[in-house]
């Protein structure tokens, strides 16, 4: 049994792939569902129901989509590059307590400054620190080897354990009764509701524009050609003249700073001010999207709308029909590995003599 | 050397039969019905082209691909198809072009190396001592059991290659262009052990494409042309004139690259030029390299691989930055910047292909203008010009007939020629306006292609020599050097130790001097 390279790959056959993927996905978990005793189609039904089949259901699942396609933009631009960024989810910590720094101390401190300002300021803010973050893994893969998925995994619970300290000290929120809770963001810096009465907030539109913007970036422009000749292969990008250092950590800033939105649109948008528990894992959610989209901007924002209705829907499902939740962590875990499998099979064939 | 005699039993029954073989890559056929023997004591040539189907074949009858049709045979019982480890079992053993050794490990350990099964608790090392000293001293084969193999030469290495096959008890010995990294006095050492293991009924498949080493040891000689075996005869009814028109098909006329009037003024001078190994990668460093390349002169550079050839292109190609000397590119120092190199009219064709020449997964089109997609021709304020650099790169494709895939597909679908006359193209043509090319610095441009693409690269570079380029060319293939090169300069250990009009120079002479001996005797 061994692996050939396919003569020539057939688009039908990448387009079909994923679609392949996601039928597997399906069979897996009805095996699941039935296991648990539950109705096969019952199921399903409530599960899509609950992701899609409303007004508020949709809005909950594109609320939750958010905060997803913008790390999992970060980890696809990383990954072109081949700098594996394991730490969107420190980066967005450290982006949702910047924004709180620089948008909700400030309230405290009653200086009169323009709104708009103030909010650039704040997501500014954001970007740098998650930024500033990638950095050091980014300069010490760059310059000494060292490997970034340690450093850059290991500073998620530098980071993790930094806002914890920030939240029972200096950034408490004194009427939080004791809860480990930052200072809230100035109420005007809130983002606007996409859908009255719901969750949905504009961060939604700033995440697909972030997405389309990254996608003309590496289609279109020099420094996109720099991050796909880097990431593809790096000593004939340096022999072609293409920095590829510098490429390195330009793109860390680039991943570093759209995990950091992540985190303050997430306080902008949903809950105001940063606890612990903000991020049931977004930053790590982030790679499966990237994977499950290939890599490719666009693609991020069909697979983190997946991703998350998956976990909208399963939520819901559970509530009706008593099948646990993780379920839909099964489902992401079993898409990933499909998606992956079926890009494979699309590139390659398998010979058993 | 005399060519051994075929040993007692060469008329009995053969150890290896391969018949009828046939083995498909896509559209290549690379094996097209191959049947051939080998006997007990008998040294068996495999001659052809790069390309010609050699390597897949061996890579059959050791069981790396499994052949479409056909089956092999070893000493009359069928060989499982696609198992190294039957063809080892069976007593086949292959000493790869590109040895396989651990560079950390002795070389009683590279021999042990999965000789031993895994559950045996403790490694019988003292035995396979004993074992390994035997072996050499029997077929000639002298080693340090304990040195470690990243200490020791390439000629060495090749040595417990051999040895580690023979170590396994193999009764057939492929050897693949053995002869390709080492020295002409090299070389005679391998052909003497070649004779003492036929002497003692071993059998040997010698892959090669140079004519006179392959008529020197062989004593049948079977030569492959695009798949297909098109001829075997014994070796004292061959002389190379006959060998080389089976091998390519018609009679070849010998290129002369012949004077091209008097090379005009300095373009490129380095004196003194000091580069220090890399930390991994072997031994190889300039220490004091002295040379200038003129206008309108093609020089190639000779020596066997690792030299220094390598850090000499890199410096060249701006990929490497010198440690200690001075290098000028006209009048201005030489800076180790590709796209400065570029933009001062230097055409670089690099060894590797594929690995260094191209980024496979782009498309043709933007690997065509890589080198210069930062200039204000292919880009504004950040954005790629995609109607201009498509132009430009559908012009490269045209003038250099780079065929196979169009210029939105992606490289990595081109043949090696084809890569090749891609990067060729980039590098010699520059977009309207853009100077010509002033400095040329080809490093193995020809390496692996076939006898057309061969033809197509040399000839472009004398082209552009005739146009007034200074070229450098540096090739492990003395052939080449001695069909192209006006001027002559052969490396050993990180210096020029010969520089002079190719006239000047005999084969031999150039032999000796990238041995270390010549030149660099009388200087030292």
């Amino acid at each position: 049994m061994r692996l050939e390279r396919r003569d020539e790959t057939s688009r039908l056959a990448l387009a079909l792939a994923p679609l392949l993927a996601v039928a597997f996905t399906l069979g897996v978990a009805s095996l699941l569902v039935r296991w648990a005793g539950a109705p096969v189609g019952r199921t399903w039904s409530l599960m899509f129901a609950g992701a899609f089949g409303s007004v508020f259901a949709l809005a909950e699942t594109l609320t939750r989509a958010t905060p997803l396609m913008l790390t999992g933009l970060a980890a696809a631009v990383a990954f072109r590059a081949r700098l594996y960024n394991i730490g969107a989810e420190g980066q967005l910590y450290a982006g949702a307590i910047a924004a709180v720094m620089v948008g909700g101390l400030h309230g405290g401190a009653s200086l009169t400054v323009p709104t708009a300002l103030l909010f650039a300021a704040t997501m500014a803010a954001a970007a740098l620190a998650g930024a500033l973050l990638l950095l050091g893994p980014a300069l010490l893969k760059s310059r000494l080897g060292v490997d970034e998925v340690v450093t850059t995994l290991l500073a998620n619970f530098i980071v993790l354990l930094a806002v914890s300290a920030l939240l029972d000290g200096p950034m408490k929120d004194p009427l939080a009764m004791g809860w480990p809770q930052s200072v809230a963001l100035d109420p005007e810096l809130e983002l606007g509701r996409l859908i009255e009465r719901t969750r949905l907030h504009t961060g939604l539109l700033a995440a697909i524009a972030a997405a389309v913007l990254l996608w003309a970036l590496l289609r279109f422009t020099v420094w996109g050609f720099d991050i796909r000749a880097t990431g593809a292969n790096s000593r004939a990008a340096a022999f072609a003249g293409v920095p590829v250092g510098w490429t390195v950590v330009r793109v860390a800033a680039l991943s570093g700073g759209l995990a950091g939105l992540a985190g303050a649109i997430e306080v902008a948008g949903r809950t105001g001010y940063v606890t612990l528990d903000m991020s049931p894992g977004y930053g790590y959610g982030g790679i499966v999207v990237a994977m499950l989209a290939g890599l490719h901007p666009l693609g991020v924002i069909a697979a983190s709308v997946f991703v998350a209705g998956v976990l909208v829907g399963a939520d819901s499902m559970s509530r009706a029909i008593g099948v646990p939740t993780y379920l839909a962590d099964v489902m992401v875990a079993v898409a990933l590995i499909a998606v992956l499998v079926a890009g494979l099979f699309a590139r390659w064939r398998l010979r058993w003599r | 050397m005399a060519r051994a005699e075929p040993a007692r039993g060469a008329a009995g029954p053969p150890v290896l039969e391969i018949v009828e073989i046939s083995k498909r890559f896509g559209a290549l056929q690379a094996n097209d019905r191959i049947s051939l023997t080998l006997h007990r004591g008998e040294v068996l040539a495999l001659l052809g082209e790069n390309g010609a189907g050699k390597s897949t074949l061996m890579s059959i009858l050791f069981g790396h691909y499994r052949a479409d049709a056909g089956h092999i045979r070893v000493a009359g019982r069928p060989l499982a198809p696609g198992d190294p480890r039957a063809a080892i079992a069976a007593g086949i053993g292959m000493v790869h072009q590109h040895f396989a050794l651990a560079d950390n490990l002795s070389v009683l350990d590279n021999v042990m190396l999965g000789s031993e099964p895994l559950w045996q608790p403790f490694t019988r090392r003292r035995a396979a001592r004993e074992r390994l000293r035997a072996l050499a001293g029997r077929f000639g084969l002298p080693v340090e059991p304990d040195a470690l193999v990243r200490e020791l030469s390439v000629g060495e290495r090749q040595r417990v290659e051999i040895l580690k096959a023979l170590y396994r008890d193999a009764r057939i010995l492929m050897l693949d262009e053995p002869t390709a990294v080492l020295t002409p006095q090299e070389s005679e050492a391998l052909f003497t052990v070649l004779a003492s293991m036929v002497a003692q009924g071993l059998a040997v498949i010698f892959i090669s494409h140079k004519l006179g080493e392959v008529l020197r040891v062989s004593h049948r000689i079977a030569v492959l042309r695009a798949g297909r075996l098109v001829a075997q005869a014994p070796a004292s009814e061959c002389d190379p004139a006959r060998l080389a028109r089976w091998m390519v098909g018609h009679e070849i006329d010998e290129r002369e690259a012949g004077p091209a009037g008097s090379p005009g003024e300095t373009v490129c001078a380095l004196r003194g030029v000091v580069t220090a190994p890399d930390a991994r990668a072997g031994r190889e460093r300039l220490r004091g390299l002295d040379l200038v390349l003129r206008a309108g002169e093609l020089v190639a550079v000779a020596g066997v691989s690792g030299n220094g050839q390598r850090h000499l292109a890199e410096l060249l190609c701006g990929v490497r930055a010198a440690d200690g000397g001075e290098l000028r590119l006209g009048d201005e120092p030489l800076r180790a910047d590709p796209a400065w190199l570029v933009s001062r009219g230097v055409a670089r064709v690099p060894e590797d292909r594929s690995a260094v020449g191209l980024v496979g997964e782009l498309p043709l089109w933007e690997n065509a203008l890589a080198e210069r997609l930062r200039t204000p021709e292919f880009a504004r304020g950040g954005w790629v010009r995609r109607a201009a650099a498509r132009e430009q790169a559908e012009r490269v494709l045209r003038a250099f007939d780079v065929r196979g895939a169009g210029a939105g597909s992606s490289a990595r679908a081109l043949s090696g020629g084809n890569m090749q006359k891609l990067i060729l193209g980039r590098a010699l043509m520059p977009p309207p306006g853009a100077p010509a090319p002033r400095l040329i610095v080809a490093h193995q441009p020809t390496w692996g292609l076939d006898v057309g693409a061969v033809d197509f690269v040399r000839g472009r570079l004398l082209q552009a020599r005739d146009q007034g380029a200074a070229v450098l060319l540096i090739s492990d293939d003395l052939d080449e050097v001695l069909a192209m090169g006006e001027r002559i300069a052969v490396m050993h250990d990180g210096r020029i130790v010969g520089d002079r009009s190719a006239r000047a120079w005999s084969r031999e002479a150039i032999g000796l001097a990238m041995a270390g001996g010549g030149d660099a005797a009388r200087a030292a």
